[in-house]
Formats: structure tokens, sequence, C-alpha cells
């Protein structure tokens, strides 16, 4: 179908405001988070009502035009990226909290609702939305099922997956289903489960409905200083094996607590190798007795310098660097690829030193900042795109990295999913066997492979190639 | 951000614009600080689309007319810079962008009008006086007026006083402490004349000596953010010279007047003014940033128990990163509650000229603002700027909540003199 018809169509389901497609409006559409990747759609429509994204999939289906739905476009992996002779579904206006239950301790949301916007709503309750993605100010609900988002937090609540009850999809073939239920526990295969995480390859999310909990009375955050990456990534492992379950276990390196620094003024160590973030949770005895042994284990690991968040305000900046420090990596280099890589918990130490080798050896300069107690590395490779050859040696670095992960016993991704980024890499860690169960169960939503296309799946290196030149 | 912009060919300003594009890591993070995204909920009228789409029409892979809707509807208010993790420099793309773009966009007559309308009678007293009479005369038929013309009239304030400017020299009370140039600027001199009475009283009554310079004018803040740099610099220069060098400091007590003067060497960027123009840029402070640093005397306490909503100008809190000293200040105001607005960090849609020329978005925006003000039940709202107090004072009234709008030093004023604040009959 030509563009003119495309667009001819859409007019007869959106009134002409709502339907972007001068060049100006599509080129802000063009890329999400990772800028390495670029495309321009064919259109933006920009539904109000669930009503209207049906209607729009089940154009796209008989028409066999392919659609990637949008949120705020933060993904780090291009998951959002959209196709060139497809649509895209932007879903920001459908962003209205439906219900929010504190007796159920529920919200049910649409997709286009901001992910601290559901604390916000809850927090008069003493509750309050546990995963919290770095960039939760501005990333929506749907985005963050269709990722499985996780964040500093997950390490004791868990992913995205484990805070979604029940959700109301539209299927890549226009069929509207309901998955899961208000309650924990639900009858029959765990659809909810096989729908979050599946990168926007099934169809969109129209309603979803949130498990919240309530918020913890005390937090304690310790701040510890060492002298090598390596020491506090062994650290990790000794503070889990103590026994304790941390709300958050996190790690910066020199370099991103260089950047962090300057972006909010936190107080982190600028002259420590490492930096690591314990923060505790719960009832204020706990908490206490917690912290206690929590500080005798750090001080044994070898911390130089340990220090407590003096009041909320100061952990709030605590976090704000934390949570900001990607992007203000952004000030030490023009250029850079942000990896998502996990390793298991007791293999930080050595997979750090490796990528410390690594980063010698290609002459390029890596940060690190990560979910240490998920074993969720996110190494920062810094390169500056305009000296040739530089993007590609870093994009190599990324390899070597994903590859010593899966090495490891871990995983290509621990959040931010394969998107475009590590489609490659798929392959990698699941054999095509494997990939065939994937491929089987993706066609039985969406026979016509329209919802994301290109995503997540390797694409045969000729094609990939001929889309490279 | 990776671009391809031919940086020599825009100048001496070229390589700060295609600096702010490079920071930029095309996060999102400004995404929820920016009011006409959280109005539109449109990637274009975002930070991070302005940014992404400057950077097309520098490269030259966008033409400035379809870019021009989008740069035009960024209120500058400057939000997105205050949530930026990655240190983009905002304001060293949009400003200069703005002035390259305005000689290449052809924008439909009514805008012209509109634009030149307000460039040719804001910055100066007389005409704007005469204008305020014209309107109010035009008021009655005010419904049947087209939108914007309609904005226009309902920011009319309903009494003017007689034009007045404080003395040219007021000496400290007591021992002399500083001494500072004040800027009376334009608008303000002509809406609230009364607001420069009560900075020049403090801050005589902390012990410094103000001057008023007679050769000063209009900073330029309102052409410089339309992009009228020719006419923005014709203003500005007058300033240049009107200026003592003698002086601690050069207040401002209108937060869009400060951030535009702190912005002198910006604007002067490869002219010949250059140096001087960043000289007395770095001279200038808001009277509460300079009133915080000074230190001041401790007002009584207000007669009567008073709430007042602190609403920050996004001039002062995100253009000059000024949060803390208007807190402070009233702080130390006894019997005076200070309490925050929910989406405090978000403009009031006054924005200079703006809510002339974007009546719509100004709009919710303003009914946004003054519902988070009125949720907090206050007796008067205080901020550090003309613009906003127009905008928030004209939609509490549309709300049928004409809560008093103050500006910060009129509180310490008032508190020094023994008087309590205005209240709502």
């Amino acid at each position: 179908m030509d563009r003119a018809r495309v667009l001819q169509g859409l007019r007869t389901l959106y009134p002409e405001s709502r339907i972007l497609t001068r060049p100006a409006e599509l080129a802000a559409y063009e890329s999400d988070a990772l800028t390495a990747f670029r495309a321009r759609p064919l259109a933006v429509v920009l539904p109000e009502t669930r009503e209207e994204v049906v209607a729009t999939v089940r154009w796209c289906h008989r028409h066999g035009i392919p659609f990637v739905a949008r949120g705020s476009g933060t993904s780090l992996s291009g998951g959002s990226l959209p196709v060139p002779e497809g649509i895209v579904i932007a879903l920001n206006r459908l962003n209205r909290i439906l219900r929010l239950d504190p007796e159920e301790r529920i919200a049910v949301v649409e997709p286009g609702v901001v992910n601290l916007d559901v604390s916000r709503a809850a927090a008069p309750f003493g509750l309050y939305y546990a995963p919290d993605p770095s960039s939760q100010p501005v990333c929506t609900i749907g985005g963050n099922v269709a990722f499985n988002s996780g964040g500093a937090h997950c390490l004791k609540y868990g992913m995205t997956s484990n805070h979604v009850l029940a959700l109301e999809v539209v299927l890549a073939d226009g069929e509207v289903v309901r998955f899961g239920g208000e309650s924990l526990e639900g009858v029959g295969p765990d659809l909810v489960g096989l729908f979050v995480g599946s990168e926007g390859l099934f169809g969109i999310a129209l309603e979803v409905t949130l498990r919240l909990v309530p918020k913890p009375e005390a937090y304690r955050t310790v701040l510890a200083a060492y002298r090598s990456l390596e020491a506090a990534g062994d650290a990790v492992a000794q503070v889990v094996a103590s026994g304790l379950l941390p709300g958050a276990v996190e790690i910066m390196d020199r370099l991103s607590i260089e950047a962090a620094e300057a972006a909010v003024h936190a107080g982190y160590p600028e002259d420590a190798a490492a930096l690591l973030i314990v923060e505790l949770e719960g009832e204020e005895p706990e908490v206490e007795a917690e912290l206690a042994e929590l500080l005798e284990v750090v001080r044994a690991s070898g911390a130089y310098e340990v220090r407590l968040a003096r009041d909320e305000a100061d952990r709030q900046r605590i976090w704000k660097g934390r949570k900001g420090a990607f992007s203000a990596v952004g000030r030490l280099s023009p250029d850079y690829l942000v990896q998502d890589g996990v390793v298991p918990r007791t293999q930080l130490g050595t997979a750090l030193a490796e990528i410390e080798r690594l980063s010698r050896r290609y002459g390029l300069r890596v940060a690190n900042v990560f979910h240490a107690g998920d074993g969720n590395l996110h190494p920062l490779i810094l390169y500056d795109g305009r000296q040739p050859g530089q993007l590609q040696r870093a994009e190599e670095l990324a390899g070597e990295i994903l590859r010593l992960c899966i090495r490891l016993g871990g995983s290509i991704t621990g959040e931010h999913g394969v998107g475009m980024e590590k489609r490659q890499y798929l392959a990698e860690m699941f054999s095509e066997p494997d990939l065939e169960v994937m491929r089987r169960l993706r066609r039985a939503m969406d026979p016509g492979e329209i919802a994301n296309r290109g995503k997540m799946f390797p694409v045969p290196q000729k094609l990939e190639a001929a889309a490279a030149s | 951000m990776l671009h391809e912009i031919p940086v020599d060919r825009y100048g001496a300003v070229g390589r700060r614009m295609a600096g702010a594009v490079e920071a930029c890591v095309h996060c999102g993070f400004c995404l929820a600080a920016c009011p006409t995204y959280r109005v539109l909920g449109e990637e274009m009228d975002s930070p991070r689309g302005r940014i992404f789409l400057m950077k097309e029409v520098l490269e030259g892979h966008l033409q400035p007319q379809e870019a021009a809707p989008f740069v035009d509807r960024c209120l500058g208010c400057f939000g997105c810079v205050t949530a930026c993790p990655s240190g983009v420099a905002y304001g060293e793309l949009l400003t200069p962008y703005r002035e390259y773009a305005s000689a290449k966009v052809r924008r439909p007559w009514p805008d012209r009008l509109l634009r030149w309308l307000a460039m040719e009678t804001l910055p100066h007293p007389a005409r704007l006086r005469a204008a305020l009479g014209l309107a109010r005369l035009v008021r009655p038929a005010a419904p049947y007026l087209p939108a914007r013309l309609r904005a226009m009239v309902s920011l009319v304030p309903d009494r003017l006083s007689r034009p007045r400017r404080p003395a040219s020299t007021v000496a400290a009370a007591g021992a002399r402490r500083a001494r500072v140039a004040v800027l009376v600027g334009c608008v303000q001199r002509v809406l609230h004349p009364e607001i420069h009475e009560a900075t020049v009283r403090v801050l005589a009554r902390n012990g410094v000596e103000v001057v008023v310079p007679d050769q000063q004018g209009c900073c330029g803040a309102l052409a410089l953010h339309v992009g009228e740099g020719v006419r923005a610099r014709r203003l500005a220069r007058r300033n240049l010279l009107a200026f003592p060098e003698d002086v601690d400091a050069v207040i401002t007590d209108a937060a869009g007047c400060g951030s535009a003067m702190k912005e002198y060497g910006l604007l002067f960027s490869g002219q010949p003014e250059e140096e001087q123009a960043r000289k007395l840029a770095a001279r200038v402070q808001d009277v509460s940033e300079f009133l915080n640093g000074l230190g001041i005397e401790t007002p009584p306490p207000l007669p009567a128990p008073t709430r007042a909503v602190y609403q920050d100008a996004c001039h002062l809190l995100h253009a000059q990163g000024v949060r803390d000293a208007p807190r402070r200040l009233l702080g130390a105001v006894g019997n005076l509650e200070v309490v925050e607005p929910a989406e405090a960090e978000l403009c009031c849609g006054s924005a200079g000229t703006y809510s002339l020329e974007h009546p719509d978005v100004a709009a919710e925006l303003g009914r946004r603002k003054v519902r988070g003000l009125l949720d907090t039940d206050p007796d008067v709202v205080v901020t550090g700027n003309v613009g906003c107090m127009v905008q928030i004072r004209a939609h509490l009234r549309a709300a049928g909540r004409p809560v008093p709008v103050l500006h910060t030093v009129q509180v310490l004023d008032l508190a020094y003199r023994g008087q309590g604040l205005p209240r709502l009959a």
C-alpha cells in the first residue's frame, strides 16, 4: 500500500489534527533513547481512546501495515524505533488512571500513564508502585510492560512482571483479550507472564492492572567507597550471603560518579574507584538491626569510607544522581553505548575485571553503573562518533561484553530488552529450536508480523548487510 | 547526539549551538518537565524533540519553516534545563536559533502584526500606558474579539497608578554595606511601580545604597525570547552604557529581565561589545539572590497568621537557578507560613509575550497553575516576576478566587513596615 493510501485510510479513523505527517512531526519520532538507530514512519497517530487503538490495529491487520506502539520513547534498545513502511501509534494521550483501590491495593491504568504518576496517585494511601526504572519520571507503563522493566529496587520486589496482575490487550490480529485477574493467584497458564516482556511483538496493552505495595516505614541508605571496582563487586555477594535482603544494591564506578556528581552534587566520594549504594527498607526496628549488620559486612569487605544518607533530601539526591547517571555520562563523551548484560552475582568481580581489561584493549573508556544486587551490569562504552571507526570498535567491544555475560552463565539483557540493538545476539544465547518456538508463539498472535516488526529476532546476515548498505 | 552541523556557517554562536546538541543524549528525562509536552503530549513539542528539529534545520535537512510552529511554541521556561542530567545548555541553542530562523520563516500577517505591536509597545512605558488605556475601553467588547486579542485584553489590570519611578539615588539606612544599581525596565514600571519601590526600600533598609540610572531602558528580554536579536541588542546597548561599573551588583526584581541580562554575553557573542556585556551580565543578581547573600535584618512578625503559597518564576528557578533564596527570605518573616503548590516547577504560561501569541496553551497552563495554587488554600500567592503575577492574577479572577498576588520583596517590605499582607475580602 502506498503512502497516500495509508494516509487516506488513517483519515477514516482520526481527525486531521491527530495524524502527524509533516516532515518536522515525523522527524521528532525518528528515534527513541537509542539514537544510533533512526527511521521515519509513514505517519504517527495520536489515539485518545482504547477504541481508537483497537480500530487502528484492526485496520493495520487488514491492510498488512506494520505498527509500532510508543510511549515516551525512552527505550535504550531501540524498542520503539519506527518502521519506515509502517505507522507509529503514540499512546501518550491514553494516560488516565482508571481506578485506584487502596483496599485491594491495585491500580488500573491506561498504557500511556507515566510510571511515577502511579506512585504519586497511590501516595495518599501509603502505597506505591514498586518497579522503578531510572526513567520513571517519564517512562510509561505500556513500555514497562512491553520490556518487563526493572529498576534499582527490583532486587527485593521483582520486575514489572511481578507487579502486573491483569491486562486487556489488543492482539496484532485485532482480537481484544483479557489476561489474568485482580487476584494474586490465577488459574490456567500465565498469559500475563507471556505478554509482559514480549517487546510489543504480540500487540498493544490497553489497560494494565498493577499491584501496589505499602510504602516502607523507614529507609537507610549507605554509601561505601572502594579502591577498586572488583572489590565493590565482590562486596555485593558478601552482603547477600550474609542473609540481608536490601531494597537495592547499586554500584557506580569512577567515571559515572564523576558524571553524576556534576549533574546533581549528591556528595559522592569523588576519589573512589567504585561506590556501593545499599538501601535497607522496612519497619524501623528491623532496619536498625539490619543496618548494624550491613555496616559490619561492608567494612569487612574493604570499604575505606562509609557514609549514611543524612535525611530524606540527601537520600533523594543520592538516587537522583544514580538514576540520572546514564544521561549524565553525556557530559563526559559525545556518544556512548549503554549495555545491559547480566551475570550471576558471584561472578560480578570477575566480569568487572574482564570489562576493565577489554576497555584497555580497545582503547575506549567504559563507565559502569548498575544494579549489582541483580548482577545486572550496565557498561557504558564511551566513543566519539566523529572519529572514523570508533563506533564500530565500540560495537565490537559491546559484543565482547555480551558474550562474556553469556559465558559466565548470564544473559544479554536484564531489563532494556533486545529491541533493535541486541537482536543479533539473541541467536548466541538461544539455539535455533528455541528461537523457532519463540517465532511460532509470535505468529500465533501476529500472523502477519506487523507488531513491532524487525525487533528482537535475529535478521539473517544477508538482509542485515543489505539494510546497512 | 551526533550531528553534522556546519558550525562555522553560523558565526560566533555556531559552536555553542552545536555544543548543546552534542550534550543531548535524547534520553527523554526532559519530557516530564516540559509544559507544552505535558499539555500536548507530542514529541515535537518536547525539549528533546525541539533540539532534534533545530539540529535538523542547522544541518540543512529540514526547512526552518517546517520546524517553526514547534520551536515557536516553546515557552522558553527552561524547566528542561533543571531536569536535564546531561547538562544541555538549551538556552545557548534556542536563543541564537530563534534569531537565525526568524529571518527565514514567513509568518502570517496577523502574527507579524501582533508581534510588531507587542515589540513596539511593551518596552516603551509611555506607549504601553496609552495602549492599556485603549484596551480598557475595548474590554466590554472582549467576548466578540478574536482569541488572541481577547487574551490580551483579559490581562489588562483594572487600575493603573500614576507614572512614577524611584529617585535616582537612595541612601542606605545606617552603615552602608553595599552599593547597587536597580533595573526599572519597562512593563513593570507601568503595571507595578510599587514593586520597584518595595525593592528600593528593602535594600536601603538593609544598608544598601541604591542608584537607579536615568538612561536605562527595557532589558531586551521580550525581543530576545522571540528571536529579535537586532532589537534586543539595540535595547541592551542602552543598558551597557547606563549601568555604572562601580556598584557591587546590578539588581533586577523581575525574573525575566534578570535572566535576559545574565544572557547579555551570549547576546553580544562575536560583537564588539561582548566583553562589556559579559562584565555587566556577571554583576546581575535577582533581588532575592542578593538579599539572601547579604543577609537581612529579621523583620517584625506579621500582625496576623498568614499562609502564602510560593510560586517559582521559571526565569528565576530554571533560568537563573535561584530556588532557596526567596524561600529563605520569606522564611524569615514571622507569622508567615510558606507552602509549596503541586507542579511547582511547571510554567504558568505567561512567558513574556507567549500568552499573547499562543493563548490556548497559555490558558491551559494558567488554569492548571491556579488549580495547584488554590489547592493549598492560600491567603496570598507570592512569586518573583511581573509576567507571572499578571497571568496568575487573571486566572485567579477567572477561577472566582482573586487571592492577592505579591512579589517576594513586597512581602518583606510590608513586614518591615509593620503592615499585614492584603487579603481577599
